[in-house]
């Protein structure tokens, strides 16, 4: 393999922004056939890179060579062209047209008069499609497919060019983990076809099961490329970040406080039925389960978003009815959501407006808010949670991923919420980032917050909770302590299999 | 295809994604761009200066401002209605029926009831107006558009067809809201720097201006922070009807007697004083200074019309140019580029 052509080199890329150097002397190569990984933290210069390959920037200084043929890429539809194709975390299809119009879309063929040629589209559609191994066919509304099979459709377009390298962003960050074994089977086929293939990804399990070597970009530069073979977590871990890592599974015991929520036989139309929990203060209990197994139903019930069919909710003790998610908040529940740009930010306001969004009716100095109390607030949670930004006239938007998802965190710490419900931690932040925020919620549950963590990911949740709740199909299948939980036994739950009742 | 370059132009922090590409903005275009009202003001203000010597005239300022004002107090108000991220394109034909009803009642009631009784109608109307698009949640474009026709027949209805006079013009109090003078200021002027600034306050300072933003900024996210929307969206509205019945009493003062027409296309003048101040279409950005700015603008480049010579009629074509030039500079400067003739 490594006497062949690369498929993609990169040779000395700089691109300077006005005071940054983003990236400064970036090289490396993607091989024919090879899964090639790109790491970093957000921020280590991943996205720019990208855009160099894309032609969205021009890069300062530096080659980029496709078949050991020097090209200046100048849009990502010339990009295409030459054989580079994308694969992005946020899919741009138009959910109303057909998936043969979505892959063909801009170059659809014709007849006289500038007509479609429909059976000539759906049949290359569907050629197309049968070497993906899909369960759908050309003529499908893109809006009724999955969101895993609408990423068959992207890659479907990418296919349709004879690609030499595929660039996968995140692929699946919105995937259930049977989808993810569809779109390894789909990397692997193109990877059998002789296409290199840059996959950019956070998932340390994806990364040692999909790819052929690592390269790791740490503040613009290229820090080095790892056969993935020969390699551990921690090596990548210490290369992305410049440090070790503690990512050993939370073993701090501490007392338990009293049941600060406890839900009763809740349920809610079809999306989950005869819900039972309590959450103690001090406790973390995570939520498992697959995308669509109602965990996110059930805090959007508790924050007021949607209203039970059935059953009962007990704050400290006291039977409550959330109205809306100002009477939640008021009560003293609190939520991280799980998307943070759609429903955790203002991205057009600055830090500290966001921070203070939820209290500003009560921070006044007579009728006007008190500016000085809320930099205050800002202040004391930014030094907190170590969150970096200029000032807190930053815009959100401006703002990495992990230090947005403070902003969240500190926007609700700073209300003393009774029960604070955190819906996938860490979606989409950098490794670096991760690990704060898991200590950062351990921490908060030794200072005696009620936690209730929702994540997909299986080493977060075995991370960071005391209990873990398995849910499968709106039910809830087992509650684990941390003693008795295993990943076996885990996955198992939330594929719906109940623990044999021991005679 | 070309998503990387929409989503890079439509990300907030997107200032420094500047690609050297054709077209693109460095230089003097990126300055015109970004600068791009103020720069085409000046432009205006030397053009038409050279032209007629009477422009800078300070009369001829003080003349502008006061005739200004009517559609200035308008625009305070739909500067709420867009930073929330909607529109209200009622507020013309409501302004007519604010004078109409105004000029009726004076000489039923008199003048000291006829006004407050104009203010509450003009604020059901508006909270009507807020209860659908705030709490059913219809969409702001459909509902006002309805609402600026259902108005005009509500106004014709009212007069039963006929014009609007006071019977005894010599001697009211009421003409004091828009002949009368304080130390030097015609009176129009001074309500509408007392009403802009007062919102200009309520809109930065306290936490109802903060919620506006957030609900026009990000809906959702401000749900999730536990803002009530629909309360904040209603208020806006509220706050709309109560700036155009202050526009109609102006109105009704000024002239004494009134056409049920007098507010009409009144809605789009507004709107592009709005936008040409700067508020984002789409809601979450605006000022009311940067309204006030939009409104005078606006006001300047009509008279230098007149001044120069043109006919009256040409300024609604000028003003819809005026509009386009602002929202394409506006678009070019977030996209970095004068046009994307690829996407």
């Amino acid at each position: 393999m490594t006497s062949a052509t690369p498929a993609l080199r990169l040779e000395g890329i700089v691109k300077t922004f006005p005071g940054v150097r983003a990236l400064d002397g970036v090289s490396f190569s993607v091989l024919p056939g090879e899964v090639h990984a790109l790491m970093g933290e957000n921020g280590a210069g991943k996205s720019t890179l990208m855009k160099v390959l894309g032609g969205i920037y021009q890069p300062d200084e530096g080659k980029i060579i496709v078949s050991e043929q020097p090209v200046v890429m100048t849009s990502p539809l010339q990009a295409k062209s030459k054989g580079i194709v994308f694969i992005h975390q946020e899919l741009s299809l138009a959910e109303e047209l057909t998936v043969a119009e979505n892959i063909y879309l801009g170059e659809l063929p014709r007849k006289s008069f500038g007509r479609v040629d429909w059976p000539k589209l759906h049949e290359q559609t569907n050629r197309i499609l049968e070497t993906l191994k899909v369960g759908f066919d050309a003529r499908t509304r893109v809006g009724d497919l999955s969101i895993a099979n609408q990423q068959m459709v992207e890659i479907a377009r990418a296919l349709t060019v004879e690609a030499k390298a595929v660039i996968f962003d995140e692929p699946t960050a919105s995937l259930t983990d049977a989808e993810k074994v569809v779109l390894f089977d789909v990397i692997d086929n193109l990877k059998a076809e002789g296409v290199g293939i840059i996959y950019i990804s956070h998932r340390m399990e994806e990364i040692f099961r999909m790819t052929d070597r690592i390269s790791v970009l740490r503040d613009g530069q290229y820090r080095g490329t790892l056969n993935t073979a020969e390699t551990s977590e921690d090596e990548i871990t210490q290369l992305m970040i410049g440090r070790k890592l503690d990512l050993s599974r939370n073993a701090v015991h501490h007392e338990l406080g009293d049941v600060a929520l406890e839900v009763r036989g809740l349920s809610c139309g079809k999306l989950f039925r005869d819900i039972s929990f309590e959450v103690r203060k001090g406790e973390v209990v995570g939520f498992y389960g697959l995308v669509g197994a109602g965990r996110t139903e059930i805090a959007e019930t508790l924050f007021g978003l949607r209203e039970p069919s059935s059953g009962t909710i007990l704050l400290n003790g006291e039977e409550t009815v959330f109205h809306s998610p100002a009477d939640a908040i008021a009560k003293g529940i609190s939520l991280v959501p799980e998307d943070r740009k759609a429903q955790g930010l203002v991205l057009g306001m600055n830090c500290r407006d966001n921070m203070t969004l939820p209290q500003v009716d009560d921070l006044k100095a007579g009728p006007f808010v008190a500016e000085g109390a809320e930099i205050a607030i800002f202040d004391q949670y930014r030094d907190r949670l170590d969150i970096r930004t200029p000032g807190w006239k930053q815009l959100a938007g401006n703002l990495s991923g992990g230090n947005q998802q403070k902003i969240v965190i500190g926007k609700w710490l700073s209300m003393h919420p009774s029960v604070l419900i955190v819906d996938e931690p860490t979606r989409g932040i950098d490794v670096g980032s991760k690990s704060e925020i898991h200590n950062l919620i351990r921490d908060l549950a030794s200072q005696g917050y009620a936690i209730i963590v929702i994540s997909s990911e299986m080493p977060e949740v075995l991370h960071v909770s005391d209990r873990i709740v398995a849910m499968y199909s709106g039910e809830i299948i087992r509650t684990f302590t941390s003693e008795e939980v295993t990943e076996d036994n885990l996955i198992q739950a939330i594929s719906g299999i109940r623990p044999e009742k021991a005679a | 295809m070309s998503d990387i370059s929409s989503k890079a132009a439509s990300h907030p922090g997107s200032s420094k994604d500047k690609s050297m590409k054709p077209f693109s903005l460095t230089g003097v275009g990126g300055f015109l761009a970004k600068q791009g009202i103020l720069v085409a003001f000046a432009v205006f203000i030397i053009g038409f200066t050279i032209a007629n010597q009477r422009f800078l005239d300070p009369d001829n300022i003080m003349g502008v401002v006061r005739s200004s004002a009517i559609l200035g107090v308008m625009a305070l108000g739909v500067t709420f209605v867009v930073i929330s991220g909607n529109l209200d394109l009622s507020v013309g034909s409501m302004m007519s029926f604010a004078t109409i009803v105004v000029l009726d009642l004076h000489d039923k009631l008199g003048p000291a009831l006829a006004i407050p009784s104009m203010y509450a109608m003009v604020l059901c109307l508006g909270a009507f107006i807020g209860f659908l698009v705030g709490y059913l949640k219809l969409n702001s474009l459909i509902v006002t558009l309805g609402m600026l026709s259902a108005i005009h027949g509500l106004t014709l209805t009212y007069s039963g067809g006929k014009n609007m006079d006071i019977a005894d013009k010599e001697g009211t109090w009421f003409s004091v809201f828009g002949q009368s003078t304080l130390l030097g200021i015609p009176v129009p002027i001074l309500l509408f720097a007392l009403v802009a600034s007062v919102l200009g306050i309520v809109l930065a300072k306290t936490p109802f201006g903060r919620k506006v933003y957030a609900v026009g900024g990000n809906g959702t996210a401000a749900t999730f922070s536990g803002i009530r929307r629909a309360r904040v969206v209603f208020t806006c509205y509220l706050l709309s009807a109560f700036c155009v019945g202050t526009a109609g009493l102006i109105q009704a003062s000024r002239s004494l007697g009134s056409q049920n027409t007098v507010g009409q296309g009144l809605e789009l003048e507004v709107l592009a004083a709005v936008i040409l101040g700067g508020a984002s279409l789409l809601g979450g950005s605006g000022t009311i200074f940067k309204t006030v700015i939009g409104v005078l603008i606006l006001g300047f480049i009509q008279n230098g019309l007149l001044l120069v010579g043109l006919q009256f009629y040409v300024q609604y074509v000028v003003t819809w140019i005026i509009i386009i030039l602002a929202v394409w500079l506006d678009i070019a400067a977030k996209r970095g580029k004068l046009w994307s003739p690829f996407a």
